[in-house]
């Protein structure tokens, strides 16, 4: 069955987060990142961040939040059991700090097909509460079996 | 400028990232549901192998998290708990201020995540 792309350009509802202190610290323990701006809000300020900082990777926390209801929208119809998270892109801008609130949007930015294999590409785009944008990130999905 | 890091996830580390995540896709804690689906045990989540490589190269670039300005990575093999996990990479460009560092992540011979591609602004 070949791939529909008939999604190309969709836009999902904003996705908002608040960024708390001991979830960085928690995202910050898992992955191994020691420096203490992720955890001591002293510490940070010295460095210059408003706050506690988050590590560049933690998009994934207050983003993908905002991704998941492409990736499950029969709109799009991505085969969820045949997927896999084949690449990802994030283009970082203003640092993200403890306290932030984090607004995300999504688009489906691609839908393509290779080598019997579907290509779903989102873009997902966050902004601060003063309207920074904090990162872009562009998250390519795979689903095997397209043909 | 050198990258390299070492890191050997525990048995246990898929379930903390699931829970900092959010990403509580059961391929990634369930033994017996990723075998179920023909893996052959719970694999790491590949953001947080990504996640390995933006450690690794912010730690090259000084530690600052400002320094990293953009990462992309392909997830190919899949990785897995209790392997050791060796980020590499080297400068491909310096110019500004601004370093294009090409890495990788492997598992012994499992290459888990190719092509990555970073942009470090180094500050002094």
């Amino acid at each position: 069955m070949p791939v529909n792309d008939a999604a190309i350009g969709k836009i999902y509802p904003p996705f908002e987060y608040e960024v708390g202190k001991e979830k960085i610290a928690e995202y910050a323990r898992a992955v191994g990142e020691d420096n203490p701006v992720y955890f001591d809000r002293e510490e940070a300020r010295e460095a210059g961040f408003r706050d506690v900082a988050a590590p560049p990777m933690f998009a994934v926390v207050f983003s993908s939040g905002s991704v998941a209801p492409g990736i499950f929208d029969p709109e799009v119809g991505i085969n969820f059991a045949m997927m896999v998270h084949g690449g990802q892109e994030f283009v970082w801008g203003e640092p993200v700090c403890a306290g932030d609130v984090i607004t995300t949007e999504t688009t489906v930015k691609d839908i393509s097909e290779k080598g019997g294999m579907g290509f779903y590409e989102f873009e997902s785009v966050s902004r601060n509460q003063d309207g920074q944008e904090v990162v872009r990130g562009t998250w390519t999905n795979i689903v095997r079996g397209t043909s | 400028m050198n990258i390299d890091l070492k890191v050997t996830p525990d048995k246990y580390l898929p379930h903390r990232y699931a829970g900092a995540s959010g990403d509580f896709n059961p391929i990634h804690i369930d033994v017996d549901f990723a075998k179920s689906v023909g893996l052959p045990q719970n694999i790491l989540h590949g953001l947080y192998s990504m996640a390995q490589v933006a450690r690794a190269c912010t730690t090259a670039a000084g530690g600052d998290p400002r320094s990293l300005r953009r990462l992309s990575v392909q997830f190919r093999g899949m990785g897995f708990p209790e392997q050791e996990i060796a980020v590499t990479g080297e400068v491909a460009e310096e110019r500004d201020g601004l370093v294009l560092v090409k890495a990788e992540a492997v598992q012994g011979d499992n290459r888990i995540i190719r092509r990555g591609e970073a942009e470090l602004r180094l500050t002094d």
